[in-house]
């Protein structure tokens, strides 16, 4: 099982700060996404990948490199807006 | 740096910057507040979210960064989270260093990046054509993307996000 974590809007429209999927462990960022998609069809403009951010232990992540397991923690954000 | 809720003194942050500092002859300050307006309607208030833990990460990383690259003696880089209303500081960005250029380019180049590179998002309370109140989630600016090109050669690959 790998678990997602929500921040801002992805948060507030998919309804859950923490999503648990069942997928395989390792599995891809692809699958990862593609899984949140189908559990959640209507949000699939807002999945995107422009418009949904990885981040594998706190760090940047790309959709076609990374690899997750169910012992990293795994975050799926908007584009950011600080300062 | 520090990731906080509560508002932060600059006349406070300056002497720190100061103090037993007799090699920098240039400080540079920037203050980012919240304003009264975005998009056409009036703004009540801005509330910071973050991702805590990355938060620090980054603003650590970026803070290195500006060493690294710039002749700077201090930074200090601070951003508040939580729930800010009008003209509330949001985000302090100072450093000092002998000569003026590097602690210029050392501020600008951490706005740029924590513009768009940071994890923090922000929500926006403004009044709506009828004077109800509302909130919608500020979107990222295509200019504030394009800042962050100009310090490509810097080697910032540690804090590029996709796209």
């Amino acid at each position: 099982m790998i678990q997602v974590l929500l921040f801002a809007r992805l948060r507030d429209r998919l309804g859950a700060s923490v999503v648990n999927l069942e997928l395989p462990s390792p599995c891809s960022l692809a699958q990862v996404r593609e899984a949140l998609v189908s559990g959640h069809p209507d949000a699939a403009e807002l999945l995107a990948p422009e418009r949904a951010l990885f981040a594998i232990n706190q760090t940047f992540s790309n959709d076609d490199q990374d690899v997750v397991t169910d012992r990293d923690e795994v975050a799926l954000f908007p584009p950011m807006t600080g300062g | 740096m520090s990731v906080q809720h509560q508002d932060f003194d600059v006349a406070a942050e300056y002497a720190q910057l100061r103090q037993g500092n007799n090699a920098d002859g240039a400080l540079v300050f920037f203050v980012g507040t919240v304003r009264d307006r975005n998009l056409g309607d009036g703004v009540c208030g801005l509330r910071l979210e973050h991702y805590p833990g990355m938060s620090e990460r980054i603003l650590t990383e970026l803070v290195e960064q500006a060493f690294e690259r710039w002749p700077v003696s201090r930074v200090r880089l601070l951003h508040r989270v939580g729930d800010l209303e009008l003209s509330d500081q949001i985000v302090l960005v100072a450093a000092s260093s002998p000569h003026r250029e590097a602690a210029f380019a050392a501020c600008e180049f951490l706005m740029d990046f924590l513009k768009s590179r940071a994890p923090f998002w922000k929500q926006e309370a403004y009044l709506d054509a009828d004077g109800t109140r509302c909130l919608r989630w500020i979107e990222g600016r295509e200019k504030d993307r394009q800042a962050l090109q100009r310090w490509d050669n810097i080697g910032a690959d540690s804090l590029s996000g996709s796209s």
